[in-house]
């Protein structure tokens, strides 16, 4: 808990110092922008907070999402009477299955994660050529509701800005109070232990995964609906942006520990990095540079928690923090 | 790396499972004799020595740093920085080169640069403890984000010929100084691997950490030193790799940790440690090369490639773990 006040702290401090050089920065509008910027990334840092904490990782995410995304614009874009609920639907549905791909070589041929969802990477990311025949969807050829769903505003907020405040809701409920959720930590902290009192570990992985590409498939339709365009590259490295958030925010690579409060943390400082450079008008090239020294920095504070947390042990993995 | 499962093996798996990566390795010859057959039926150019030659530059730099990534997931690590490693060490060189270095300390700067990225993975990881995914995927982004910003949008191109030559210097016809150097560290690691007690360790730190640095082994330079040795490798890589292509790009090798990671879990090392051997690791380089090479004849786009690599990891992995099912079931 400690640590998340600390980096709430940071995240205050970094925005008033980018306020001062550059008063935009700290106006409704932009902290409007900022959120909507980073809905799509803290959904997907839940989900891939869910496969961390069973000691996994899921690499494949930015994968799933392009192929999501092309296949929800493909199907706009040959039937664009079709609800768009309903193309909004079939970017879960079709990453369900690719997570579930992915679920099934962790969980019952125990196959390393890092080995499935690396090979699975480049395997979706190739799907997604060969479904698209290498060329892009552009905004025209998608239905209108598809690209302004987003971005349209319900009490004054983005729909994006209020799916990404469900997922928190629904991961923290589920992370706390349901079996699945505590099954999650428990597995994370001692798989062996997990199986003693009989929790059925193999059914929770293949969960995550599956969990983990369905997410990847939402994000998957609503960015190609969001920035008008659907393509192989999409999102390409966006994978490694959502493990720095989740290691950011205090999830431990090495399962068990991690909240939901810290995750979004996490998520809400890459954003405002993202955000300010160019506001402050530092060049992009610099985003890259700093996330590293970002990651580097959060992984060796959080080194000293970790060990403290080990010494007390126990009460402090159940309660997850 | 703790993303595994650390439950213990059953007694027989061990040597099960050596005997399976022996026939891992007769499985990868047998593809790689299919694929350069089928490579010499879809172009009667490809057997062609002065073609052969050709096809091993587009895979040696990755296949160098595929040896001492082989180690580190012998002994339970990972490095996902290298092809960042590469970036930056390309980029000093350039500078240099912009500077009027000559070559042998365009060289050495490239040497330099990488032993010293790959001394501060090491640190983080062996010296703090630190899980080697987390650091390295760090230091990927730093490193690359040195070269961005350095670069910006302009890329170096002013290398002296003789720099450039050395991608194309020639030790015997037909064999380029590159690749010879590869057969040479190939065979240097697979004796020290396979023939010394220094890789007996390498194989006891994998199989268990813990029992080896009860047993007296220090596990932590032994980590220190293989994540310096790759970064060393990735220098000597991007030095090659530089002097090939004759520019750096920001975007220099982007990419390349997945192929090199690739390569060696084809190989037959295991990412839970402690199994592997050198052997596997080069077979699996020359069949990824050669594949790669003979889908490029007939103009299969570099995407569908990857996605056939990542078919094959995943077959790969898969069988060993079906197999072994199977094998269990049986014995009931």
């Amino acid at each position: 808990m400690r640590r998340d006040f600390i980096l709430a702290g940071v995240i205050l401090g970094l925005a008033l110092l980018i306020g001062w050089r550059a008063p935009v920065f700290l106006t409704l509008a932009t902290l409007d922008d900022i959120a909507t910027d980073t809905a799509i990334l803290a959904m997907m840092a839940l989900a891939q907070m869910l496969v961390i904490l069973t000691r996994g990782i899921d690499l494949s995410v930015a994968a799933m999402l392009a192929f999501c995304g092309m296949a929800a614009a493909l199907v706009g874009q040959a039937l664009p009477e079709l609800p768009v609920g309903l193309l909004l639907i079939l970017g879960p549905a079709v990453g369900l299955g690719l997570g579930a791909i992915n679920g099934a070589f962790v969980a019952w041929l125990n196959v390393p994660p890092i080995v499935v969802t690396l090979a699975s990477m480049s395997l979706y990311r190739g799907a997604t050529f060969l479904l698209s025949g290498g060329l892009w969807v552009s905004s025209h050829d998608m239905p209108a509701a598809f690209r302004e769903f987003p971005t349209e505003r319900l009490f004054g907020l983005t729909h994006l800005v209020w799916l990404a405040l469900l997922a928190v809701l629904l991961a923290y409920g589920v992370l706390r109070y349901s079996r699945f959720g505590r099954s999650i930590y428990t597995y994370g902290g001692n798989p062996s232990a997990a199986r003693y009192v009989g929790i059925a570990s193999k059914r929770v992985l293949f969960s995550v995964y599956a969990i983990s590409g369905a997410v990847a498939g939402l994000c998957g339709a609503l960015w190609v609906g969001r920035y008008g365009i659907a393509f192989t590259d999409a999102a390409q490295g966006f994978e490694l942006q959502i493990i720095a958030a989740c290691v950011i925010g205090g999830v431990s690579i090495a399962g068990g520990i991690g909240t939901v409060l810290g995750c979004l943390l996490g998520v809400i400082f890459l954003g405002i990095i993202g955000n300010a450079l160019p506001i402050m008008a530092i060049s992009p090239f610099w985003q890259m540079l700093i996330f590293g020294a970002v990651i580097l920095a959060a992984v060796t504070i959080n080194r000293q928690k970790g060990r403290a947390a080990k010494i007390i042990l126990r009460p402090k993995t159940a309660e997850g923090g | 790396m703790t993303n595994f499962n650390l439950t213990p093996l059953p007694p027989y798996s061990f040597t099960w499972g050596l005997r399976l990566m022996r026939r891992w390795e007769v499985l990868l010859a047998v593809l790689l004799l299919l694929v350069m057959v089928g490579n010499s039926f879809l172009s009667p150019y490809f057997l062609d020595p002065y073609n052969l030659a050709d096809a091993t530059a587009n895979f040696t730099e990755k296949a160098m740093i595929a040896l001492p990534m082989a180690l580190l997931i012998i002994v339970r690590e990972i490095d996902i920085s290298v092809a960042s490693i590469m970036a930056l060490a390309s980029l000093l060189i350039g500078l240099a080169a912009e500077a009027g270095v000559g070559v042998p300390g365009l060289v050495a700067i490239g040497l330099l640069t990488g032993l010293a990225a790959g001394l501060l993975n090491g640190t983080l990881i062996a010296g703090l403890g630190l899980p080697s995914i987390v650091v390295t995927i760090g230091t990927l982004s730093l490193f690359r984000g040195i070269t961005a910003v350095v670069l910006g949008d302009r890329a170096i191109t002013a290398y002296p010929e003789a720099f450039t030559d050395l991608a194309t210097m020639k030790v015997i016809p037909f064999v380029s100084l590159e690749f010879a150097l590869f057969l040479a560290l190939a065979a240097v690691f697979a004796l020290v691997l396979h023939g010394t007690v220094i890789g007996r360790r390498l194989y006891a730190i994998g199989l268990n950490p813990t029992a080896a640095r009860f047993s007296g082994l220090n596990v932590r330079r032994t980590k220190l030193v293989l994540f310096t040795l790759t970064g060393l490798l990735a220098g000597l890589a991007a030095v090659f790799l530089t002097a090939r292509i004759g520019s750096t790009r920001p975007n220099i090798a982007s990419g390349w940790e997945l192929e090199i990671i690739t390569m060696v879990i084809l190989g037959g090392v295991s990412i839970a440690g402690g199994a592997g051997t050198i052997g596997g690791v080069v077979l699996a380089v020359f069949l990824l090369g050669m594949a790669g090479f003979g889908m490029g004849l007939v103009n299969v786009p570099g995407i569908v490639m990857s996605t056939l690599i990542g078919l094959l990891l995943l077959i790969a992995v898969a069988v060993p773990q079906l197999l072994a099912r199977f094998r269990r079931g049986g014995e009931g």
